[in-house]
């Protein structure tokens, strides 16, 4: 088997949170916003990670990214700790790492011009590199991502969304890294766009033999790009497994219910499918629940779920569930009548 | 297949060869501030002003400090406003030529404001990002600080500081100096917050930018609009401060004067019917504050465009 | 007679850079009890559409035309008129519900308050028949949370909550303005779901507004697709999806991920939506559509009937666009020459060099 490109072992970020209106003195109270996350990420792997808002999937790109408050342990290939790395030594590794973000126009600097957006990156990390040798590769890389080079010193708000994203890409790629993070990259961007970008990744991940983290909620996005798919929930990972057993058969309650909240664009299967309700709110990451975070709203949870913490289980297809294994439709028709309601007069 | 490529290829060399100019968010802000018309009148009446106290002192055919021996005690007959006499704006009550010393008053009071506001520019931005950036005890400290000296009525201590240093203009900008960054570095300090975490910024650290370049090269920038038009407002602010203080008695020292001295003067002889002594430096007064306001809202308007 | 009756409506914005035409010739009928969905990326005008219906364009905004509700004209209505409709008879949730409800009123009064406006009931009445709505739309305990403020409900709460308001004078028409683009996938199933239980149960017509196709098909009767302003396709929800005719309908379902399909490349459509500030003289869809003929680039199609009920703006025959659905997968494997080229100053180049370029673009997908 070969060594793991980045090994994150028991990575946990706890915010401190202070409300307005508490005493200096008070403990500041703790959010925990990623709980215990394992995982590995072989090179040149596509890991698509899913969840709902406030599962803590961007919270644990910013902390590999070094940019949240980890601990924990993230092994990168060379046997480094990623995690309370000075940020001196950190330098080193910010090169191989980079992170592709969410809002195309927003992560771009609006006072400056595509060229120097793209070569900052490429100036931090080797300040020695004449001005021409830079821009020879901005462009390059320009090429790549498919914009025209002759735009190199045009502003972002002159560019669509698209055409942004692409320049986040070039980006990212100029220092030649091993792995990209991308948080929600197509997420802001119309749909026809989104292939766009997505086939765009796909294939300099060929080329280049990048590793991906691909976060998204959108879960149709994640298949189609990922080797393997990892479900959150709550700071917690639900189930990991490849992208085509996930989805074919996928094992946790909350991976049922969120396949099949999918809408899919077909009048016909869509009438046809039954949705797995998910009752009541998320829990405040402030006070999670004790045992399994899902049992509050799982079609399934007995007693066993709220006193013991589910291990995440399983050789390839891993699951953190006490009773994994597909929902019967009983139990779905169970869920659904518990939101039965009195019709209004 | 084969064709098209070689088409394509032709294509993105000929468009290679020329590199298209970009349209800057300042040559915007640039565009839309030319079209707007009171900014514009306010812009042209500063240069006026402006060039006014550059050389308004050629066409004046006495000198600030000479005395008109022939007005003395007859000002309010012999003193007016005259092109004949060479008083284009009368004389004051010592017979000495208003329009020469509007002109050196001209020239004091917009430094006064210039000086003042560039100090609060440079340092109250500087401050004000770092301690927004760098964010945690460094940042509390830093506006703990500010808070602390806000507190302290500076009007109070300026005016002791020009009692007992003796009044100079040296001491004069210093006074205004220390105290007009204050307000700026608030103002700095709570876009920077909001900056912060755009994700431009956050793209920046994670690449490993260092923090200073981080402050110098993003936030700086972004914050440049808000600055120029606070900018534009303080000097009116630090004319008028000037103002108060010389309006007190406290301000320049003769012979040099500025505008609130001769408001001041003029204010005084106002009921002996030389009105002209506080109508010609009062005019200049006001339409210079008009055309700081004018010229302020519309940096504001161009810069902060929200109809984008 | 139609519900609601919308004939050439025209909506312009005066900006800074010239004339935005957002809404061009648009006519539609809404029966009572009738789901349309009308589908659109940004700057399709979709939302324009909308909010030019209910009077509410900003400033700058002009519509022109004619929008009959009930027979009644209300566009550009006097503000009366157009009060009492939007309160009684037409009422319309939008993608983010916090900034339809006022922050410092508790839901209660801001629900009862609607009521004692409009129905002249009393505020016990009013707050009771609030509390009854709040149960329809399933929020839990509604009782004891009418007594909430707004941002103390989570995000799909707080969009029950919009929706209970809007329904609280029973109105005839719902127009729906991205419900649920805000929310999370097991939430938007939610309040999907829930939204076409109300229409059934309080019989009234809605307008659902989205960019997703997906929603689409679990929620519309009836489906019109915009792009540039125009409705370039309209139909019944099955033959939308099962055989599109319009090259961007089909484009759009082409390249939309699905968790049902495999695959490895999504088809994309090249290049990107028009500019509306500058929009192109012919179809808005021609420079990236892969059907173009030469007319397209000066003319605009009109929405034509073609069968009973479905109608579609393209010179491209139906025939010849279903024809090719089954040979040509569209790939983007150059998407982004195309796109760039679009970008590229006018003036700069000979006018031949930018179509050979568009049309390289697409001969090679064809080819592939």
């Amino acid at each position: 088997m070969t060594k793991p490109l980045l090994d994150v072992k028991d990575l946990r970020v706890t915010f401190h949170i202070r409300r307005d209106g508490d005493m200096p003195w008070a403990l500041p109270r703790q959010l925990r916003a990623v709980g215990g996350v394992d995982f590995a990420l072989k090179p040149g792997e596509t890991l698509g990670i899913v969840g709902e808002s406030g599962s803590g999937k961007s919270t644990l790109a910013r902390a590999l990214i070094g940019l949240a408050p980890a601990t924990g342990r993230a092994e990168w290939i060379d046997g480094a700790d990623l995690i309370g790395m000075t940020p001196r030594q950190m330098l080193k590794y910010r090169a191989d790492i980079q992170m592709v973000f969410q809002d195309p126009l927003a992560s771009l600097n609006p006072r400056m011009t595509v060229g120097q957006i793209i070569a900052e990156p490429l100036t931090t990390h080797h300040p020695g590199l004449k001005r021409d040798e830079v821009k020879t590769r901005v462009k390059e890389m320009m090429e790549k991502v498919g914009l025209l080079p002759n735009q190199i010193n045009r502003y972002p708000h002159e560019f669509s969304g698209g055409q942004c994203q692409r320049i986040g890409i070039a980006r990212a790629l100029i220092v030649e890294p091993k792995l990209i993070i991308c948080d929600e990259p197509v997420s802001a961007l119309d749909v026809s766009i989104q292939a766009q970008v997505i086939n765009l990744l796909i294939k300099l991940q060929k080329e280049l033999g990048l590793a991906l983290i691909f976060i998204a909620h959108d879960l149709a996005v994640v298949k189609h790009i990922s080797d393997r798919v990892l479900v959150m929930y709550l700071g917690k990972v639900m189930e990991i497994a490849s992208s085509d057993d996930l989805y074919a058969n996928p094992q946790h309650p909350y991976t049922q219910a969120l396949l099949s909240a999918v809408p899919i664009p077909d009048p016909v299967l869509e009438a046809e499918k039954s949705v797995v309700p998910l009752v009541g709110d998320l829990p405040s990451p402030m006070n999670p629940p004790s045992g399994c975070v899902f049992r509050t709203r799982c079609p399934r949870a007995q007693s066993a779920c709220a006193e013991q913490v589910p291990a995440l289980m399983g050789e390839g297809h891993q699951v953190a569930c006490h009773f994994p294994g597909p929902l019967t439709e009983a139990e779905i028709a169970a869920v659904a009548a518990r939101e039965a309601r009195p019709v209004p007069a | 297949m084969v064709i098209e490529q070689a088409k394509m290829q032709s294509l993105a060399s000929r468009m290679v060869e020329h590199e298209v100019k970009g349209r800057s968010p300042w040559a915007d802000a640039r565009k839309r501030f030319v079209r707007n018309k009171a900014a514009m009148a306010g812009l042209v009446i500063l240069i006026l002003v402006a060039l006014f106290a550059l050389f308004g002192a050629h066409f004046a055919a006495w000198s600030n400090e000479e005395l008109d021996y022939n007005v003395m005690g007859q000002v309010r007959e012999l003193g007016m406003p005259s092109i004949a006499s060479g008083h284009y704006f009368g004389t004051d009550d010592l017979g000495r030529d208003v329009y020469a010393r509007t002109v050196q008053g001209t020239g004091i009071s917009l430094m006064v404001g210039i000086v003042g506001a560039a100090i609060a520019v440079i340092v109250g931005t500087l401050y004000g990002a770092t301690a927004g950036y760098v964010g945690g005890r460094t940042d509390q400290i830093m506006m703990r600080t500010v808070d602390i000296l806000m507190s302290i009525p500076y009007m109070f201590v300026l005016i002791l500081l020009l009692v007992i240093f003796g009044r100079s203009i040296g001491m004069l900008f210093l006074g205004i100096g220390l105290i007009s960054w204050l307000d700026m570095s608030r103002i700095v300090r709570g876009q920077t917050l909001t900056l912060k975490n755009r994700e431009y910024i956050e793209a920046a650290r994670a690449t490993g930018v260092p923090s200073w370049k981080i402050v110098l090269r993003h936030i700086v920038p972004n914050l440049l609009g808000v600055v120029a038009v606070y900018a534009t407002l303080l000097v009116p602010l630090m004319i008028l401060t000037e103002s108060f203080i010389s309006f007190l008695g406290l301000g320049v020292q003769e012979p040099l004067t500025s505008w609130g001295a001769l408001i001041s003067e003029g204010a005084g002889t106002m009921n002996y019917g030389t009105l002209w002594q506080l109508a010609f430096p009062l005019f200049f007064f006001c339409i210079t504050l008009f055309g700081f306001f004018f010229v302020g809202d519309g940096l504001r308007d161009a810069l902060d465009p929200k109809d984008r | 007679m139609a519900l609601l009756e919308i004939r050439d409506l025209n909506v312009r914005f005066a900006t800074n850079d010239g004339e935005v035409k957002a809404v061009n010739g648009i006519n539609l009928d809404v029966e009572p009890g009738d789901s349309l969905g009308i589908v659109g990326e940004s700057g399709s005008g979709k939302s324009q559409l909308s909010f030019a219906l209910m009077g509410l364009l900003a400033k700058n905004g002009r519509a022109s035309g004619s929008v009959k509700f009930d027979g009644q004209e209300i566009l550009n209505a006097a503000p009366k008129v157009l009060n009492k409709i939007r309160a009684e008879k037409i009422a319309m949730i939008f993608q983010d519900p916090m900034t339809s409800l006022n922050p410092y009123m508790r839901v209660a009064d801001q629900m009862a308050e609607v009521l004692t406006l409009h129905k002249g009931m009393s505020k016990r009445d009013a707050v009771a028949e609030s509390v009854r709505m709040l149960d329809a739309v399933k929020i839990p305990d509604a009782q004891g949370r009418i007594r909430l403020y707004p941002h103390e409900f989570s995000g799909g709460m707080r969009q029950r909550v919009m929706i209970a308001m809007a329904l609280l004078c029973r109105p005839q028409l719902l127009i729906a303005d991205e419900p649920t683009t805000a929310l999370d996938v097991t939430v938007q199933a939610q309040i999907m779901q829930l939204l076409a239980e109300l229409q059934r149960e309080f019989g009234m017509a809605m307008i659902l507004i989205t960019h997703d196709l997906g929603v689409i098909a679990g929620s519309a009767e009836r489906v019109a697709v915009m792009y540039g302003g125009r409705i370039r396709e309209s139909a019944p929800v099955g033959p939308i999806f099962a055989d599109p005719t319009h090259p961007y309908t089909q484009g759009l379902l082409a390249t939309i991920p699905r968790v049902d399909q495999e695959g490895d490349e999504l088809s994309a459509i090249p290049g990107s939506p028009p500019n509306m500030n500058h929009p192109p003289a012919g179809c808005a869809f021609e420079p990236r559509c892969p059907y173009r003929l030469a007319r397209c680039a000066g003319e605009d199609p009109v929405l034509d009937l073609f069968d009973a009920d479905r109608a579609r703006a393209c010179f491209a025959t139906v025939a010849d666009v279903r024809a090719r659905r089954e040979t040509v997968i569209l790939s983007a494997d150059e998407p982004a020459a195309a796109e760039a080229v679009e970008e590229a100053p006018e003036g700069d180049l000979p006018v031949e060099i930018i179509a050979g370029a568009g049309m390289a673009g697409t001969d090679s997908e064809v080819k592939q």
